[in-house]
């Protein structure tokens, strides 16, 4: 039996909770915190009541319990980090997961800001207390990245990598290249769907796709290289008649993020791409191709968003720890 | 090779004889040039003796007249040469006031440099103040060329405030 405590009650949170009260996985969740209440129980939350509430607006627990109160006193192995992404600071995510690492618990998250911001600190607090730090969540949504390049590609040289990492841009471009719409058009439907926030200026200019790079180049070459390292270009641009041109040479145009360190590139632009290439996916869809000596190339595709999906993503690297790490009692 | 080198592309007549091609290429290696590629044509209803060879090369700068002498005295015929010496092809859109740039500017940039140019120039003409969008197909000598006159693209693009959008290229 593995405990966990779960920060951060968003579209993410709500999802681990749903699978774990619909699938028997052996975990136990022992404390929950939102932005304005908290709870603990070492003997087992009951889950749908705390869903029945968040969905009748009302907070996970007592506001007396915060959400550092949870991560410093419930009774858990793995503390589940969900709340929202802050690209500037990371915070309050990177203070909570330096206090779960510092008594010695594992972490896994869904959050960007800490992983890209503040990745060696937080491994380093990791390996000094014997825990994991597991961040499969943060990068293409359900589509198992880390875990591939972790175990699956652990003997290989990774060259290169590229991949369609932005989901809202994919949808304005598939259909700016489908319909003829113009990106105002396509944007306003992607909003319509919600697949595009209010002020769509982080997905759109790539910065989410960026961050995402700077996360992948991290673990896979260990070099260090932040946000403003990537060369940046949005969609925001294009126009529908850039998609004709490129549609009559049976290509379309993608948001590619790019990284090649033996050329120096760390990247994310629009590119145009032969309609047949592997990373031309639809819709919201993810995809990322990996250039590696020994498997040579290989593509991912997946889901990159969306509650279940993204919590497919969280539960993998808990089982993933209590199978490798927590000690069986 | 790099650099003080040249690609050049001939079309060669010879006599359809044993070791005729062979002796044919021996001087290209003479005067330090690196054949790229032979395409061998039989002309399927031919009777006549003469075999017709086109090939591609690369030669250092100023050997080309010492290999045109060189292949006469082999009793080869030149039937045309330096047609044809653009071998890379890249397709690129250009986004932005392209009119109101200087478009000619804009390719005369690529153009003038001598080892690449504009090939193909395809353009949507909104309305007048819209930004324009084109499709700009580049031809290059060498794969350093092409990558060089993209650079060109690229500096031209910045300082015009045109969204350039390039090709996708594999990782190996």
């Amino acid at each position: 039996m593995m405990r966990v405590a779960l920060i951060g009650m968003g579209s993410v949170g709500r999802g681990v909770l749903e699978t774990l009260v619909k699938k028997d996985l052996g975990i136990v969740v022992t404390g929950i915190a939102d932005s304005r209440s908290g709870c603990m129980d070492s003997t087992g939350i009951d889950l749908p009541s705390v869903l029945s509430a968040k969905k009748n607006g009302r907070p996970c627990g007592s506001p007396d319990i915060s959400a550092t109160d949870v991560i410093k006193n419930a009774d858990y192995d793995a503390l589940i980090e969900v709340t929202p992404t802050n690209a500037c600071s990371g915070e309050p995510a990177i203070g909570y997961i330096k206090t779960a690492l510092g008594r010695q618990k594992h972490v896994v998250t869904s959050n960007k800001g800490p992983i890209a911001l503040a990745y060696k600190e937080l491994r380093g607090l990791a390996q000094k207390n014997h825990v994991a730090l597991r961040y499969e969540a943060t990068v293409a949504g359900a589509i198992p990245i880390m875990h591939t390049l972790e175990h699956g590609l652990s003997g290989n040289e990774i060259f290169g990598l590229y991949g369609v990492l932005n989901g809202t841009c994919n949808y304005i471009l598939t259909r700016m290249a489908a319909e003829g719409l113009t990106y105002d058009q396509a944007l306003m439907e992607a909003r319509e769907m919600g697949y595009a926030e209010a002020d769509p200026t982080y997905d759109v200019q790539g910065i989410d796709a960026a961050i995402k790079l700077v996360i992948l180049a991290n673990t896979i070459w260990d070099n260090g290289v932040t946000l403003d390292n990537v060369e940046r270009t949005g969609i925001d641009l294009l126009t529908a008649d850039a998609l004709r041109l490129a549609e009559e040479e049976g290509c379309t145009i993608r948001l590619i993020a790019e990284a090649i360190p033996r050329k120096n590139i760390l990247r994310v632009t629009p590119r145009i791409i032969e309609k047949n290439h592997p990373l031309v996916v639809e819709g919201t869809l993810n995809a990322l191709t990996l250039e590696t000596d020994l498997a040579k190339e290989i593509t991912l595709i997946g889901k990159g968003a969306g509650s279940i999906e993204t919590a497919s993503a969280i539960i993998g690297d808990l089982l993933f720890i209590r199978d490798h790490h927590v000690q069986r009692t | 090779m790099k650099g003080g080198s040249v690609q050049v592309s001939m079309k060669l007549e010879m006599k359809d004889s044993p070791g005729q091609l062979v002796a044919a290429l021996k001087p290209i290696s003479d005067v330090g040039g690196n054949i790229i590629a032979v395409i061998h044509q039989r002309e399927p209803d031919s009777d006549s003796d003469t075999l017709d060879v086109q090939i591609v090369l690369e030669l250092p700068e100023g050997r080309l007249e010492k290999l045109k002498v060189l292949l006469q005295e082999q009793g080869v015929r030149i039937q045309r040469i330096g047609e044809e010496r653009l071998l890379y092809t890249r397709t690129v859109i250009m986004i932005g006031h392209l009119m109101h740039t200087d478009l000619s500017d804009t390719v005369g940039q690529i153009d003038s440099t001598g080892f690449a140019e504009v090939s193909e120039l395809s353009m949507s003409m909104p309305a007048v103040n819209d930004r324009s969008s084109s499709r700009i197909t580049i031809k290059a000598v060498s794969k350093e060329d092409m990558a060089a006159a993209l650079a060109i693209l690229r500096r031209v693009a910045l300082q015009k405030s045109l969204l350039l959008v390039e090709p996708l290229e594999d990782i190996a």
